[in-house]
């Protein structure tokens, strides 16, 4: 039988750079197959190219023993090939049905496609209302509306572009299972991405890139993880370096019996929460998303003030009631989840994104902005961080997601915080930046500042952190300290409700997905 | 910048289109329209007095576009600052004071900013669109000006006019040459001009302005009021605005009547858009502006071409720039139709 999908002799170049550098593999039906490899190792161009969106310089792609000419994702999708990119291109404002609509059908006899995702979704276990708009939908199930749009075309080859980047653990699971039904009944799967653990659990065959060429094949189910990232960074990973933290006497930042409505009808409400952070050490804050964290993330910060102005205390003041930037007077720092858009202006030059936090930093004289010393701190920043940038003249939007979140991290240690709050650190990060990020935390909480990693992989939690707390459904756990507790515990708490209350009786699940 | 110089070549092509089927030779009318304007210094000096509110106020409105605060009222703003500055001209007691000018433009400098600072109260407080609030004050500010010059500051030796008495000498810019217009209150432009670029490019709080516009979330996440970058580039448009009104009735027109602006108002929101929001691009963007103007009246009065083309050719000039960012932007592509 001829392999589903067999790549010969890739090349592609873009000025300056070999994106792909002779790569050859081959697929075969009902396989799953992964591309594994760090950011910038060429993933993404060669998907591209297997789906025709972008021309390879030099070999050839055989679908089913059959050279494929004239290559463009229209040809693909006659051949069956579908890709599931990684950021949705979906509508908010119309429903699942009528986004698909316009995506695949030709006609447009809603109710019957409509009977035909219901059927469909239940079948993969998936199940997606085709009624719902998308503005309701969690990432999770816009997601699984990508995935239906696929399945429609019944594919024989589908692409998964680092689809778990925006899920929950539990959706991963789903996720896992819908893929594996996929391909017991002769669907193709390759499946890019750089989680090492996920590759094992789901993977027959991978492919490793790095720097745009084929560093080896494995079987991952068979290979240690050392193994393939050896592959995947060419080196064997740094081993973290976790001294014995020594807390200080007094809370750096101390929450008493915060409490807040839910910013909107998707949002949650938090219920009186309490807990504190001392300088030298590292709580983590566990949780499946959806529970709160963004809204309390918001609070602390100060994108969202409070009226009680005591709930929240920095330092021994009040700060609640103050906004982003008079809490980082007190010393506070903060990385956000989102880099684009949030933690970075997009359209920005590096320099111009060092101004955003760290002004007060001798960027700013009399009013003026200045713009050698911002240079200067960025340069500074891209030199100690290792970030992939032409300099502090490129824009934001320019850099990789792990290279901005390097940026942002550096950005923001740099200002030397007091209290330091990090969203996902590591979210899309390559796992050597991220085994850095992840030292480097360790190095700036055990220097005396206060660290809080709000992060939904328990792993990365259980690296690092001194102590853990769970969120769930709006309230947060009492502290648990890291040596005396495990995964199951921790696991128990992000599922369960209302434990400290005394009330226990609803065995509710609070999982979005 | 592509964008720019594309959009004004296909506004001279649909512009040569439009006069051929007209009837008239595009090439003399073209010539009439663009560059017989130029070819005095009684043009020049036209050209310049033209361009300088446009630029100047362009200037203003562009610090609070650069933050996605839409003033698309200057053309009211400018109106109230023309009526307090004139009201302090006209009532001052000691009408040769040397003092009366300077009054007169912080009159209409203040005028302008408390006309805009109405929608940024409303916009900082109640979260009011401000696209809607200022572009309402203009009818306000145009039926108050109306009452004005027909009523309480008709000049009663003014046979019936509705125009109020002329001002002194001593309220009016010195024209450089008493043959020409043009007066002194170019150089106001000129320094607007400066601060402007001072502002948006070096200055912490364009900075801040700029981080609202771009990325609203990064500004939340920073720190940075929404608030302030509200006031500040509302206040921006009306000072130069109300500042721009003060120079037409201290320059050109030396008193007040129910027309006193030609619409400068709303072309430099044009104007502003052309020249990317950047201070250099405002200069070059409010003299095509300028002449637009002078072109309108060149063709009018020696042609019997309609007045109302100097509209047309601002409203082609908007449509394509905005077309041409678009396209500059997305490519369009045909889409195969699907099996």
């Amino acid at each position: 039988m001829p392999p589903r999908l067999e790549l010969r002799n890739i090349t592609k170049s873009y000025p300056g750079i070999i994106a792909n550098d002779d790569i050859s593999m081959s697929i075969m039906p009902g396989e799953i197959h992964a591309v594994l490899g760090e950011n910038g190792a060429g993933k993404s161009t060669l998907m591209k190219i297997i789906y025709g969106a972008a021309q390879a310089d030099a070999g050839e792609i055989f679908c089913d023993g059959k050279p494929i000419a004239a290559h463009t994702p229209a040809t693909s999708r006659a051949l069956g090939i579908e890709m599931v990119y990684q950021h949705f291109a979906l509508f908010e404002s119309v429903t699942v049905v009528e986004n698909i609509a316009l995506a695949v059908s030709s006609t447009f006899d809603l109710d019957a496609l409509a009977r035909q995702i219901t059927e469909l979704s239940n079948r993969y276990g998936m199940p997606i209302d085709p009624h719902r708009r998308v503005h309701d939908l969690s990432v999770g199930e816009r997601q699984r509306v990508e995935i239906v749009r696929c399945l429609l075309q019944a594919p024989k080859l589908l692409i998964l572009d680092e689809p778990t980047s925006v899920l929950t653990p539990q959706a991963v699971v789903k996720l896992f299972e819908t893929l594996r039904q996929l391909a017991a009944e002769g669907c193709s799967i390759v499946y890019i991405s750089h989680k090492l653990d996920e590759v094992q659990e789901l993977c027959d065959s991978a492919t490793v890139l790095r720097n745009g060429k084929v560093t080896g094949t494995a079987r991952p189910k068979e290979s240690t993880s050392a193994q393939l990232a050896r592959l995947m960074v060419g080196a064997e990973l740094p081993e973290m370096h976790v001294s014995p933290s020594v807390p200080s006497d007094k809370p750096v930042l101390e929450v008493r019996g915060l409490t807040a409505p839910a910013r909107d009808k998707y949002g949650v409400e938090l219920k009186n929460i309490s807990f504190e952070v001392r300088g030298g050490e590292i709580v983590g804050l566990a949780g499946v998303s959806g529970n709160g964290q963004a809204e309390l993330i918001s609070l602390l910060s100060g994108e969202r003030t409070h009226g009680n102005a005591l709930s929240i205390q920095i330092d021994g003041k009040a700060a609640a009631h103050l906004n982003a930037s008079e809490r980082r007077k007190l010393g506070m720092a903060f990385v956000p989840e989102e880099r684009l858009g949030r933690g970075a202006v997009p359209p920005h030059a590096l320099w111009q994104n060092a101004v955003l936090t760290a002004h007060r930093s001798g960027l700013v004289r009399n009013g003026l902005v200045d713009r050698k010393q911002a240079s200067n701190f960025a340069a500074k920043i891209i030199e100690r961080f290792k970030v992939k940038a032409n300099g502090p003249q490129s824009s934001a939007q320019s850099l990789s997601g792990g290279n901005l979140q390097k940026f942002i991290v550096g950005r923001e240690i740099a200002l030397e915080p007091k209290l330091f709050l990090v969203a996902q650190p590591t979210w899309g990060v390559d796992v050597g930046a991220a085994a850095f990020i992840r030292q480097t935390l360790v190095d700036l909480s055990r220097s005396g500042a206060a660290v809080l990693v709000i992060s939904e992989e328990l792993d990365e939690l259980f690296e690092i952190c001194d102590r853990l707390l769970v969120i769930c459904q709006g309230q947060v756990s009492p502290p648990l300290i890291r040596t005396k507790t495990n995964r199951e515990e921790i696991g128990l708490l992000m599922t369960r409700v209302d434990r400290g209350n005394g009330t226990n009786g609803r065995g509710e699940v609070a999982i979005q997905d | 910048m592509a964008a720019p110089v594309i959009a004004t070549g296909l506004t001279l092509l649909v512009g040569s289109l439009l006069f051929a089927v007209l009837g008239y030779d595009p090439l003399a009318t073209l010539q009439a329209f663009f560059i017989a304007p130029l070819n005095s210094l009684n043009g020049i000096s036209e050209w310049l007095l033209k361009a300088s509110p446009l630029i100047l106020i362009a200037c203003g409105l562009a610090v609070g576009f650069r933050a996605n605060v839409w003033n698309i009222g200057a053309e009211g703003q400018l109106i109230i600052g023309a009526i307090a500055a004139c009201g302090v001209g006209l009532f001052y007691p000691d009408p040769d004071s040397m003092l009366l000018l300077p009054l007169m433009f912080f009159a209409g400098a203040i005028a302008g900013m408390a006309w805009a600072a109405i929608p940024a109260f409303l916009r900082a407080r109640m979260n009011t669109n401000e696209i809607l609030v200022t572009l309402m004050l203009t009818y306000i500010a145009t039926l108050l000006l109306s009452w004005l010059v027909h009523g309480p500051w008709r000049d009663p030796a003014g046979f019936n006019y509705p125009q109020t008495a002329l001002l002194s000498a001593a309220a009016m810019f010195e024209p450089f040459d008493y043959a020409y217009r043009l007066n002194a209150s170019v150089f106001i432009t000129v320094v607007a001009v400066f601060l402007m670029w001072l502002f948006t490019d070096r200055s912490f709080l364009g900075y801040k302005m700029s981080v609202s516009g771009a990325a609203p979330l990064a500004a939340r996440y920073a720190g940075f009021r929404e608030s302030a970058a509200v006031w500040t580039g509302l206040l921006a448009g009306g000072a130069a605005a109300g500042i721009a009104g003060m120079a037409e009735v201290s320059g050109p027109l030396g008193q007040l009547s129910p027309q006193i602006s030609p619409g400068y108002g709303f072309a430099a929101i044009i104007v502003a858009f052309i020249g990317r929001l950047n201070a250099f691009g405002i200069v070059l963007g409010g003299l095509l502006m300028s002449l637009l103007f002078l072109g309108g009246e060149a063709v009018q009065m020696n042609l019997g071409l309609s007045a109302a083309l100097t509209r047309i050719f601002q409203g082609i000039l908007l449509f394509f720039l905005l077309a041409a960012d678009f396209f500059i932007f997305y490519r369009l592509r045909r889409i195969p139709e699907h099996a």
